[in-house]
């Protein structure tokens, strides 16, 4: 029996995946997927971090044939998978602490090298506030060593278990508990945080990307190449928060690609510390379509609005544009 | 072996007779000639299967040796100091998770004022984190404590804390007696783990635990200390019997037979101790040392059999609770709960302040004939502690306290009376 061909996301470029090629087809339409990050777990409804964090160690554990073990940061991702005695983690995981996942993904890694065991790989995770400020000790350290640890950093923009604090991930103008939307500079600040793709690739390690849980198959194609590699590697993944962002949760999907559309979340990969690859934005939409359904934001709008706020959003995502060349009419 | 060699290299090369599997080494004085030895002997090809990593912190040291213990390997990492403090979230984890790692800590003072000298505030002030604590009294048992740390903490699932004294201990050039590879192994079996990240079988560590199990958690840990309580003496009867000598066990009491004072001390400091006892002893005076070699778990017990039989008791400590007095002598006081007994806190040697036998003998006169004060702070200069406080009360902004004593000190030169 044939069956019919489906575009799945009517309105989008994404085709369906039966139009692909078996060994192209996304990891999670294969009934052995290994479900790493089982049901059950207590995520919110349209976690951005659930879903990046399923496709992610799924297509790592397909690319390692199930030979995998993951060192896990404090944080979201931790407490909604493992409230004692459930756990929904169907791999060898181990959480420390808030701040060394990568160093935790180090010791494993070497334990697994000194017992022989290179087909077992390492991979470390956590979230912006883990990676990006209370763990970047450890993660640039285990850059710069090249230990043989894929990190995934899923970035969903500030500290979402602790109830949405600013981090050094934290967008210009956010309104989070920190940087709360009052007085004449609402919102986080401009001109601080820092970028981590590229500071990673100050390190010229081996690979490095960035990825958002809109477009799945890139990410899982990221995933899949980076543990073809060895050495550290790194994968940011823009991962919407619908309670920290202020956002519906249907809308988690549709953010993240209008975050990728806008320019403000470039979407490439790196090699040795130079850009290999972008995913290329064929309409480039206004900042505002991306804004306007986060309440976060809520306070550059309307009538006491900041207009001069959207103005400089917008001017960063024109930067990112010329910067990556994200443009598909730049070519 | 005899071998005429530095404490740290004879730690070094004890850790290696122990086949570790994962190294950590971060840079602190006075443990650094530790990881350096052990670095020398990896990349020598002397100690093989094994990884040696460089690591950016003391934080990243203990969490990799953290991933390492629980991916199943025999880990290791040395500390001291302001190093042991910045590795304090993850000194609890490892306790926490059960991983048995050995770590030395080369005891030094903490600052601020900065000083790299010796007392054991920094091992003194993770008390409480769950670690078993040997203390060594020489070079020799630094390395003895060693091979018994790792057997001791792989059998309960513990982390070993092995605390020899900064400089005094590590730089000495003394004489050991270096057991051979055969002889170790016979004595210290692979590690079997409890617990390990395993493709083969998937497991979760470190998941989060509510008011419904955490209490019960942490007993077990104490528990286990308990069990440790019986283990290291008979570890250490163990090792006697294989290597013909006495190292280690819970305490040690020295010519405490019909004492009427018994001094408390621990690490390198009991040799001073043990010579001004002689000394006064053939002045006619009934005095002994009880050294503890198990700081944690603490043995009560055995603290207490030794001490009950005396009319006083001094503990001599370089450690100090600000706003208290003495950490040993506060344990030391619950072993001694309910017996009617004269108790002395000496606080001496902090920041690396020599003790000399002529303070601990004067000190120990004063004591014998009950005229010390219950909290002493042995060779403290009054003279320059109460010209700050006057400076004090005379004025607001007084400046900052360490310069102010320095200048009255008249030199930047270690002082010792």
């Amino acid at each position: 029996m044939t069956a019919p061909i489906k575009f799945y996301q009517t309105g989008t470029f994404t085709v369906g995946n039966r139009l692909l090629s078996p060994e192209q087809r996304s990891v999670q339409s294969s009934l052995e997927r290994s479900n790493s990050l089982n049901s059950g777990h207590r995520a919110c409804q349209g976690c951005g971090e659930a879903l990046g964090a399923r496709y992610a160690v799924d297509a790592a554990m397909r690319a390692t044939k199930g030979q995998l073990i993951a060192a896990n940061a404090t944080g979201c991702l931790e407490v909604f998978s493992t409230p004692y005695p459930e756990t929904s983690w169907q791999l060898p995981w181990i959480h420390s602490l808030f701040g060394n996942a990568a160093a935790v993904g180090t010791g494993i890694s070497a334990a697994m090298k000194v017992k022989g065991r290179s087909d077992v790989r390492v991979i470390a995770q956590g979230g912006d506030g883990g990676t990006t400020d209370i763990g970047f000790g450890c993660l640039s350290g285990m850059f710069e060593r090249n230990d043989d640890v894929l990190y995934i950093c899923y970035d969903n923009e500030a500290y979402m278990n602790t109830g949405v604090q600013r981090s050094s991930a934290t967008p210009p103008a956010a309104r989070t508990a920190t940087t709360m939307a009052v007085g004449a500079d609402p919102g986080a600040q401009f001109g601080q945080g820092k970028n981590v793709p590229l500071i990673a690739m100050a390190h010229e390690i081996p690979y490095v990307a960035t990825a958002t849980v809109a477009d799945l198959r890139d990410l899982e194609a990221k995933v899949e190449r980076a543990m073809g590699m060895h050495g550290a590697r790194y994968l940011h993944i823009l991962v919407p928060c619908p309670l920290g962002w202020g956002a519906a949760s249907q809308d988690t999907i549709k953010l993240a690609r209008l975050a990728r559309e806008t320019g403000l979340f470039p979407v490439f990969e790196a090699e040795r510390g130079e850009v290999t690859a972008v995913t290329k934005i064929r309409h480039r939409v206004p900042v505002e379509e991306y804004l306007r359904p986060q309440k976060r934001f809520a306070h550059i709008f309307g009538s006491k609005g900041h207009p001069q706020m959207l103005e400089r959003i917008q001017a960063q995502a024109d930067r990112n544009i010329r910067r990556f060349g994200l443009l598909e009419d730049d070519q | 072996m005899h071998k005429q060699i530095e404490g740290s290299r004879a730690v070094a090369e004890a850790v290696a007779l122990c086949r570790p599997e994962v190294i950590c080494a971060y840079p602190i004085s006075p443990q650094t000639h530790i990881v350096e030895g052990l670095g020398e002997l990896v990349k020598g090809g002397e100690l093989t299967r094994c990884e040696f990593i460089n690591v950016e912190s003391e934080f990243a040291a203990m969490s990799v040796a953290i991933g390492a213990s629980a991916a199943g390997a025999r880990s290791y990492t040395a500390t001291a100091s302001q190093g042991l403090l910045f590795m304090v979230e993850a000194i609890y984890n490892a306790s926490g998770l059960g991983l048995p790692i050995v770590m030395t800590v080369a005891n030094r003072a903490i600052g601020a004022p900065i000083n790299i000298w010796n007392d054991h505030s920094d091992s003194m002030s993770q008390r409480d984190c769950g670690w078993i604590q040997l203390f060594a009294e020489s070079n020799q048992e630094a390395l003895d404590l060693h091979i018994q740390a790792f057997k001791l903490g792989e059998e309960l699932s513990m982390p070993v804390m092995v605390c020899m004294d900064g400089f005094i201990l590590t730089h000495a050039y003394e004489r050991v007696d270096m057991p051979a590879q055969a002889e170790v192994d016979a004595f210290l079996p692979a590690y079997e783990p409890r617990q390990v990240l395993d493709p083969a079988d998937p497991v979760s560590i470190g998941a989060m635990v509510g008011p419904e199990a955490f209490m019960e958690v942490r007993y077990l840990a104490h528990a286990k200390q308990t069990m440790a309580l019986e283990r290291i003496p008979q570890i250490a009867a163990e090792f006697e019997q294989r290597f013909g000598r006495k190292s280690g066990g819970l305490v040690r009491t020295y010519r405490c037979e019909d004492a009427e004072t018994i001094v408390v001390a621990l690490g390198s400091v009991l040799g001073t101790l043990k010579d001004t006892v002689d000394e006064l002893r053939n002045d006619g005076h009934r005095i002994g040392v009880l050294g503890i070699q198990s700081f944690r778990p603490f043995p009560l017990a055995a603290v207490r059999a030794a001490l009950q039989g005396a009319k006083r008791v001094v503990v001599l400590e370089k450690s100090f609770s600000v706003g208290l007095g003495g950490v040993v002598s506060t344990d030391v006081r619950v072993a001694l709960s309910g017996l009617h007994l004269h108790g002395y806190t000496v606080v001496a040697g902090l920041g690396g302040r020599a003790i000399t036998k002529d303070s601990l003998a004067r000190t120990l006169h004063e004591a014998m004939a009950d005229k010390l004060q219950p909290l002493t702070f042995m060779d403290l200069d009054w003279r320059i502690v109460n010209r700050q406080l006057e400076r004090e009360a005379a004025t607001r902004r007084s400046g900052p306290i360490a310069e102010n004593l320095l200048r009255d000190v008249g030199t930047v030169a270690s002082k010792v009376h």
